[in-house]
């Protein structure tokens, strides 16, 4: 928001995107590029630092220990491309995983029913999110998001207290422990997400309609996008994949809480704006994303493995953060540039 | 000129990554300095050095802290390495995370104390299922999810004592509130439903729980719980606070007030935390049981995990210098349990503020 | 934020209007909070009688002390269309080195205010280079911050806390010590709120501040170095928090390394109860102090309200939300009544 134009002046993925022509130079400078590059480091880090890295099962293994969270990504990268923003998502989370064991337990439904109103439940959430966005403009995203990331929690203290809800039917600990052959079941769902959501963005109307929103709204209204409309489905779909995270979270605890899914809405801030989507809007694209979550799991992963003091992890990860988007805005000089 | 700030920047940018760089790479360093002989005798082959591994609450917490130096103290009297893991925040999510790591390093035991009692079963029952033996500290996990307790002290002592303590204090006659943790703290319910009990005994019929509050382990929430408790009954004669933010708020409001004689406090707190209030009399006593013991005993019934028990009703651990304890019942589980938790007074309590 | 360019036009139009008539909707905008905070105190003095009596104001006045430091430094921040997540860990980090000095060497507590207002400014100086010469967001430059100034803290602490009993009595009496009869902490909101009423209303710095927010192209036409400007918004706030870190630890005789975790939300919150944009451009000193004693009402009267803990939660969310889009509504018509104003 601040420094504006010194933003887009710099920021470049944005500007190569604007381009039509290819050119090489522009190519290797996209920040997808610069985050296969950390990938690769982390990679080659960690196997150097653990001899348990390095191992197939343990890898895909290791996916499904950070992935529940990371199905919020992506409505969360509609969101702040359309330069709004979601902090209520952790207690949607929270909400609906209670709501879904209660009407599982307490009322006798079935499981599917149960998971079937745990989305709902979700998507109701995001609904009032997005309504009191589009009815008071007045208030931002953030304001709103605050208000109901507290009120959500607390109806979840409301009707759980201070128990936890479980016991659910065998079947449902697939979600977050099953495998194909050695593939995660959660890895094979994101995998599906990822896809859906990238087509979403990029190769639908819907999609470049959420650009148009971000890079200038009011433009957008007057030609005719009602851009209402598209922020209330955007917020759903956030409340919507919040409650995906507390089915595979249920699942893998095999119980929920009032208390779970706290300070996920940071996690995932941070994974959006590492891969790239800025919250000055209209920019940012889903392989970024992805990269970032993959990024930053495998980052906790393998410090894990080498038992490093969550501490250091927290520094590490915001270091790492600023280096990351700090990098690209700098004025490289010229010589580098024009070789 | 821009230009060669925005260098000068980037170079600021690195410098910062490299410092942090450094102080991750001493932590392990500092963290393991056995690893040197033990890491590679672990890489000799299967049967080598077992690897302990003790997971926590929450990191940036002394009473963590204090129990893993007895549990570090324990393993290398029996021989082995330890890690020690605890997320940043006072998560289950958390601890699963650390868990999953922990299988994948095949390590050989878990003691963990858990921040959820049912929520880690399918990642403790994984963990077991690769061989891990599994036992829980402090904080319970269900029976399902571990082969063995051990328990701090008997948590109906625990709660009983509290109750007992505070009659005594108020000579058993007017209002008392409760200043808990979380709503959600598994141990603190636990406790509080043993004070209920207590409280049904005729010795106390003139004695009220007005209220259990709960701080959340807040400072600050636990200032104004403990304020509006003063308020909202004015007549309140005694506090217990089982849990020790909240203990040490509430002392530090009594003291501030000036209530000292007019309203009693106790509870369990660490004694570095308490020592003020329990010098100024605003807490004659109050209890706990000595972290770095647990710890200890934790750390010994690990090793005896790996050697072969089981941890089966009727079995007896060898706790280094506490002794041996027999493997007693626990709801479905079964559990060893150290002994009651220890009285801390104005006689007593300077000598044990600076050990933890 | 999808909404400042609508709001900037908004703007546009109210600056057109007469001075007289502006000074009357400012006087009129804070309406509806005044309103709504006068019937919640009657409906928990009505169902307890200790809410309003002087122990208790003065309480609750002590707590909130702290809260409405941060929330003024907050506002400027927010002003300038940026937000601050790392508050919270600056809070714990000054608060830490600060009580370990103290318990290492029994400083002067004067000089250990200096030292915790210092910490915080580096801190803040910090946040501010990113976001203004490096041009990173403040959500996500504030945010990879407060990890690091986290992590920072349970290093330096190594796990451990510092407790009362290592604490000198004069380092304590910061927080408890009275002035004319007045706890510190009170007379210390007070000044630093009328040092930044006098700052933001009578200095060009404070006009400054507000060009830059309300629109940063125009700002940077006239010849304002915005720069500097944000710099100094996140360099102030970042010494409050360093403030705020020493008052703590001394109010509540105790340091940890998780001291204030999520605290900056609270912050937030009070300066958008407050009718602080997070827009940018729009939010009087005078809202924010509102704002705070709104949040300090809730903390102080959900306890006394005998309400269950389960719902407590529930409840501060609601009159959080329910707050909000009240004020919103009474700006509205207070708005549309000045539009018809004029066009009669």
């Amino acid at each position: 928001m601040n420094n504006k134009s010194l933003a887009e002046e710099n920021y470049l993925p944005n500007n190569l995107a604007n381009k039509k022509e290819f050119s090489l130079k522009s190519f290797f400078l996209q920040w997808e590029w610069l985050l296969i590059l950390i990938l690769f480091l982390v990679f080659i880090i960690n196997s150097i630092l653990s001899p348990y890295f390095l191992d197939a099962n343990s890898l895909l293994g290791a996916t499904s220990t950070f992935l529940d969270k990371a199905f919020i990504v992506f409505p969360m990268a509609l969101i702040m491309i359309m330069r709004d923003i979601d902090i209520s998502v952790g207690s949607t989370v929270a909400l609906s995983g209670v709501v879904m064991a209660t009407v599982y337990n307490s009322f006798g439904f079935p499981m599917e029913i149960a998971i079937l109103v745990c989305l709902a439940v979700g998507a109701l959430c995001g609904l009032i999110n997005g309504l009191l966005i589009v009815k008071f403009k007045e208030l931002s995203a953030v304001i709103v998001t605050l208000g109901t990331m507290i009120l959500f929690r607390g109806i979840a203290y409301i009707i759980l207290e201070d128990q936890a809800s479980g016991n659910f039917p065998d079947w449902f600990n697939y979600f977050g422990w099953g495998t194909a052959g050695n593939i995660p079941f959660i890895l094979i769902a994101f995998i599906i997400v990822a896809i859906v959501f990238t087509l979403l963005l990029h190769k639908t109307t819907f999609g470049r309609n959420v650009y148009a929103i971000g890079s200038n709204p009011t433009a957008s209204r007057f030609s005719g996008v009602s851009v209402d409309k598209i922020r209330v489905i955007v917020f759903v779909l956030a409340g919507v994949m919040a409650a995906v995270t507390a089915i595979f979270l249920a699942s893998r605890m095999g119980s929920t809480r009032p208390n779970v899914a706290s300070g996920y809405e940071l996690e995932v801030i941070t994974m959006a704006a590492l891969g790239g989507i800025s919250t000055v809007g209209g920019k940012g694209r889903m392989l970024g994303t992805i990269l970032a979550v993959f990024i930053i799991g495998f980052l906790q992963y393998g410090l894990g493995l080498i038992n490093i003091p969550s501490q250091t992890l927290l520094i590490i990860i915001g270091a790492l953060l600023i280096l990351a988007v700090a990098t690209p805005k700098l004025k490289l000089p010229k010589f580098l540039l024009r070789k | 000129m821009g230009k060669f700030k925005n260098v000068l920047m980037l170079l600021l940018m690195l410098l910062l990554l490299a410092a942090c760089g450094n102080t991750s790479t001493e932590a392990p360093a500092t963290e393991s300095e056995g690893e040197g002989e033990a890491g590679t005798a672990g890489d000799a082959g299967e049967g080598g050095t077992a690897k302990y591994a003790f997971v926590f609450k929450n990191t940036g917490n002394p009473y963590g802290e204090k129990m893993y130096e007895g549990f570090e103290k324990a393993i290398n009297e029996a021989g082995g390495e330890v890690i020690y893991r605890s997320p940043d925040q006072p998560t289950a999510e958390g601890q699963i995370q650390i868990i999953e790591q922990l299988i994948t390093q095949k390590v050989s035991a878990i003691a963990i104390a858990g921040n959820d009692n049912d929520a880690l079963e399918p990642v403790l029952k994984k963990a077991m299922e690769n061989g891990i033996k599994v036992l829980s500290v402090d904080s319970a996990v269900n029976s399902n999810s571990r082969m063995l307790h051990v328990n701090q002290a008997n948590p109906e002592r625990i709660g009983r004592v509290q109750i007992q303590a505070i009659g005594e204090m108020i000579n058993y006659e007017g209002q008392i509130a409760i200043l808990s943790a979380t709503s959600q703290a598994t141990n603190q319910n636990l406790w509080i439903e043993w004070m209920q009990e207590e409280l049904k005994d005729p010795k106390y019929a003139n004695m009220e729980l007005v209220k259990v509050a709960y701080g959340d382990d807040l400072r600050d929430k636990s200032v104004s719980e403990t304020e509006a408790l003063l308020k909202s009954y004015p007549d309140l004669k005694g506090i217990i606070a089982p849990t020790t933010v909240g203990i040490a708020a509430a002392g530090k409001v009594l003291t501030d007030k000036g209530l000292a004689g007019e309203v009693a406090l106790t509870g369990l707190g660490l004694p570095s935390e308490m020592a003020s209030y329990i010098e100024n009399g605003v807490s004659p006593w109050m209890y706990l049981w000595n972290p770095i013991d647990v710890g200890y005993a934790a750390g010994y019934a690990s090793v005896e995990l790996v050697n072969g028990k089981t941890g089966a009703l009727g079995e007896t651990f060898e706790i280094g210098e506490l002794g041996s304890f027999e493997v007693v019942e626990d709801g479905d589980g079964t559990q060893i349990m150290l002994g009651d938790p220890f009285k801390f007074d104005s006689s007593n309590i300077s000598e044990w503020k600076d050990v933890y | 934020m999808n909404e400042h360019v609508i709001q900037q036009t908004d703007n546009i139009e109210k600056h057109t209007l007469s001075n007289k008539l502006l000074a009357n909707i400012s006087k009129f905008r804070e309406l509806g909070l005044i309103v709504f905070i006068v019937i919640l105190c009657a409906f928990i003095q009505w169902r307890n009688s200790s809410f309003l009596t002087i122990e208790n104001i003065n309480d609750m006045i002590t707590n909130a002390a702290i809260l409405s430091i941060l929330a003024v430094g907050m506002m400027l921040v927010l002003v300038t269309r940026g937000i601050d997540l790392s508050i919270g860990a600056i809070i714990a980090l000054s608060g830490m080195i600060c009580a370990q000095l103290v318990s290492q060497f029994s400083l002067n507590p004067l000089l250990i205010i200096l030292i915790g207002i210092v910490i915080g400014i580096v801190c803040g100086v910090l946040n501010g280079v990113l976001i203004a010469k490096i041009g990173i967001l403040p959500i996500i430059a504030t945010l990879a911050l407060m990890n690091v100034f986290r992590g920072l803290t349970y290093r330096i602490s190594n796990g451990e806390w510092v407790s009362s009993y290592q604490m000198t009595d004069s380092f304590l009496s910061i927080a408890t010590g009275k002035v004319f009869g007045i706890n510190n902490l009170i007379v210390i909101a007070i000044v630093i709120y009328i040092i930044f009423y006098y700052v933001i209303n009578h200095t060009v710095i404070g006009r400054q501040i507000y060009a830059v927010g309300s629109n940063p192209e125009s700002a940077k036409v006239s010849g304002i170095n915005e720069n500097k400007i944000l710099i100094l918004v996140y360099s102030t706030l970042g010494g409050l928090s360093g403030l705020a870190g020493v008052l703590w630890v001394s109010k509540f005789a105790s340091a940890q390394g998780d001291t204030a975790t999520g605290y900056e939300l609270t912050v937030i919150a009070v300066c958008i109860l407050g009718g602080v944009s997070i827009a940018g451009g729009a939010g009087k000193v005078s809202g924010v102090l509102l704002g705070a004693l709104l949040l300090g009402i809730l903390q102080n009267a959900l306890p006394l309200l005998n309400v269950s803990p389960f719902w407590q939660t529930g409840i501060q969310g609601a009159i959080i939300l329910i707050a909000v889009i009240l004020n919103t509504l009474v700006k509205r018509s207070v708005d549309r009544n000045n539009l018809v104003r004029r066009k009669i």
